[in-house]
């Protein structure tokens, strides 16, 4: 293996606290409802197909992608559709939803359940594309980004890596970890066809030292068989945010993606690990994205744990299986704890990009006093992007956004090392996100006239 | 070191001498010829820059008023809520009818106590962010967040955050109707009414479009849109807009039944002197009768 690499600038190191990575994926049952909501990507969300009374098949296409940048939704159970109605989300607003009452557990035709490695890909690029556009692929690191338009590379530009993001640089996240340890092989071949789908010659698989024990698995599998040529593994410094797209590619390349750029201008194409296993099924056992893994894990949590759920399960019944809520519980996190968001009602559905399910006891979650601004800089040394964070949320907090754009607030990944390293515990990531939105629709505006 | 000062000192002097006649010349050539009436009507106006009367500024309103007032001879179609027009028109010679006064009305009633907070938020204090996140405290996605953008807006001081209440309440004696926190509201909650004969008015004291059962769990006043009041109004000043009731202000005469009639205590009504207990008069009658 590669000695280990990083980014060069900003981050932080959170505690890690994955308390869960023992424990072995465990195949949720299937619960007697599901609800399946219709906006699981970022875009567009789908439109219903399926209308009350319908039966359905598990696998079976319910909602077809509206627009560009939206993705299918298929359902993940057999049964009955109850009805098609608005569901609460984890925000407290209502988004439409399919609800359907279990019958039994019968697949659709043409779906391979079995559990046999299928390593042949047979399939031409563009079938590869089509497969996972079809089949509802989405970024399933939490930004829920249609796959098959990450995929599709414009027709002046040339793919050269296939960079692999199992980083997972949330801290108590380990749902990537225990699938990298569980099905490597199946991870391996999806890798491969990520490389055929693109076209490029090479793939990096980014991994943090802290899961050594995974990056030594693949490298052992790796060496041992060449048919995985072209796919290395690089070991990467424990650092907050390791996984982010743009850090992913500079620690594993070298390469820095330009400002307001998409990877692609550095001929790379980053793809999560949960993503690639999802293109793996797709693509060889014809299996549409309708089940994940999901860490439900807290320090005070009885048994943290990872289960394969199907996508709808609700999530009170996952708390109940990891040995239910425990007490002085004031926050459930939906995703994890540097990136995920609050949720403010505590019964949703796990949707494409719920990652981890995280509980937080009062004492945790102890919201510290905020104060003003030290002007002690600890934010600027964190920003991975080179940003200002103290001015970009100055800027934000007196909507000056002409000033926010001139300071390059839209090159701002979100990942909260600022807010993280405060030591005045200035909420500066949730001024800052105001003013990115703000300022993207002023600039979204301007372009259209 | 003598000869050193005397010279620059007459270089200077001559050269200074030299550019300000260049300048006076240059002044009186491209000299603009301003109206100085808009001097005087700028400063009969608040002064507050508000907006509320549609114009860039005090400065853009007044130069409107005086071109109005040379060109067509009245001030039809201006009007600054936050002063005077009297003070404006006697300015410039004119006279008008004084405009009807209106005042910014928050249409939530989700107090603290109507509307119990279920989840507590640690973030950014701004509505706009919150608003974008979650549903709201009580989980009502039309409710006051409270997290004041409208306080911060308001040029008059009019409007603050009830820290007890949890909503944003209007001083009824400083507010002038402007409609800047209006704008600034992201769920649009604040509303532009007239004051009403007396400073009394009526009006649906909730903007929830959310289905019955939703609302009651959410909020003891939120309205479910159930129509009692459209059909208890005798002067169809009651229309419905979506699920909502809404009560039309020209049309209403501030006879309060549909106050009585709502079930759900979602429409108010503010700055009536209380009415005397109807039991109470008809047992009086009784006992007259009876003697």
């Amino acid at each position: 293996m590669n000695p280990k690499k990083t980014f060069p600038k900003g981050g932080v190191h959170p505690e890690e606290n994955k308390l869960s990575s023992d424990q072995p994926i465990i195949t949720f049952p299937i619960p007697k409802q599901v609800i399946i909501p219709l906006g699981q990507c970022l875009g567009a969300p789908a439109e219903a197909i399926v209308k009350k009374g319908d039966e359905v098949k598990v696998g079976q296409l319910i909602g077809v992608a509206k627009g560009f940048i939206s993705a299918n939704v298929h359902s993940s159970v057999s049964g009955k559709v109850t009805k098609v109605d608005e569901i609460m989300d984890h925000t407290g607003y209502r988004k439409p939803a399919i609800f359907i009452d279990v019958e039994g557990d019968e697949w659709l035709e043409g779906i391979d359940t079995s559990d046999k490695l299928v390593g042949e890909i047979t399939l031409s690029r563009e079938e590869i594309i089509n497969r996972v556009k079809d089949h509802g692929i989405v970024g399933m690191g939490g930004a829920t980004f249609p796959t098959n338009v990450k995929l599709s590379i414009p027709k002046d530009k040339k793919a050269e890596f296939v960079v692999i993001n199992a980083a997972e640089c949330e801290p108590y996240l380990t749902c990537d970890n225990r699938l990298l340890l569980e099905k490597p092989n199946e991870f391996l071949v999806g890798v491969k066809i990520l490389m055929k789908a693109v076209d490029a010659p090479k793939a990096i698989i980014g991994i943090e030292v802290n899961k050594i024990e995974a990056a030594e698995l693949l490298d052992k599998i790796i060496k041992g068989d060449e048919y995985f040529d072209g796919i290395e593994v690089q070991p990467l410094q424990t650092k907050y945010p390791q996984g982010g797209e743009k850090q992913l590619i500079k620690a594993c390349t070298g390469r820095e993606v330009p400002s307001g750029k998409l990877p692609i201008e550095t001929g790379c194409v980053v793809v999560n690990v949960a993503s690639t296993y999802a293109i793996y099924e797709a693509v060889q056992k014809n299996k549409p994205l309708i089940s994940r893994v999901v860490t439900v894990t807290g320090k005070s949590v009885k048994k943290p744990s990872n289960f394969l759920v199907r996508i709808g399960t609700s999530s009170t019944e996952l708390i109940e299986a990891a040995g239910g809520l425990p007490e002085n519980i004031t926050n459930i996190i939906n995703g994890g704890p540097m990136m995920g968001k609050s949720v403010s009602v505590s019964e949703f559905p796990v949707i494409k990009g719920t990652s981890g399910i995280l509980m937080m006891t009062d004492k945790e979650a102890q919201p510290r006093e905020k104060s003003n601004c030290l002007r002690c800089g600890k934010c600027i040394n964190a920003c991975p992007m080179g940003l200002e964070p103290f001015l970009l949320c100055r800027m934000s907090k007196n909507n000056m956004f002409d000033g926010t754009e001139a300071n390059n607030i839209m090159d701002c990944i979100e990942c909260g090392s600022c807010e993280f390293t405060c030591p005045a515990n200035i909420p500066l990531l949730d001024y800052i996100r105001y003013g990115k939105n703000k300022t993207g629709q002023i600039i979204r505006s301007r372009n259209q006239k | 070191m003598n000869d050193i000062l005397f010279y620059s000192l007459i270089v200077l002097g001559v050269l200074g001498g030299i550019l300000a006649v260049i300048l006076y010349i240059v002044a009186q050539k491209f000299k603009v010829e301003e109206n100085p009436l808009i001097d005087e009507v700028e400063a009969s106006l608040s002064g507050a820059n508000c907006g509320g009367c549609g114009f860039a500024g005090c400065r853009a309103f007044a130069e409107a008023c005086v071109k109005s007032a040379h060109d067509k001879n009245n001030l039809s179609g201006l009007n600054c809520t936050s002063s005077d027009m009297s003070k404006v028109a006697a300015v410039l010679g004119l006279t008008v009818e004084a405009a009807e006064p209106t005042i910014a009305v928050v249409r939530c009633n989700g107090t603290c106590e109507n509307a119990p907070k279920k989840t507590h938020y640690e973030g950014a204090d701004i509505c706009a962010f919150a608003h974008t996140l979650y549903a709201g405290g009580s989980g009502c996605p039309n409710a006051c967040l409270g997290l004041g953008d409208c306080v911060k807006k308001c040029a008059f001081d009019a409007i603050h955050i009830d820290k007890e209440k949890g909503i944003a309440v209007v001083d009824e004696d400083k507010c002038v109707g402007c409609g800047t926190c209006s704008k600034a509201c992201p769920r649009g909650i604040i509303e532009i009414r007239p004051k009403g004969k007396n400073n009394r008015r009526v009006y649906v004291d909730c903007v929830n479009i959310e289905k019955g059962a939703i609302t009651m769990k959410n909020c003891k006043i939120g309205s479910i849109g159930c129509q009692k009041c459209l059909k208890e109004c005798p002067f169809e000043a009651i229309e419905m807009r979506g699920t909502l009731a809404y009560i039309n202000a020209d049309k209403c005469k501030l006879c309060r039944k549909c106050v009585d009639v709502c079930p759900r205590g979602s429409i108010l009504a503010v700055n009536f002197p209380p009415r005397k207990p109807k039991v109470e008069v008809t047992e009086s009658v009784n006992n007259e009768s009876k003697e």
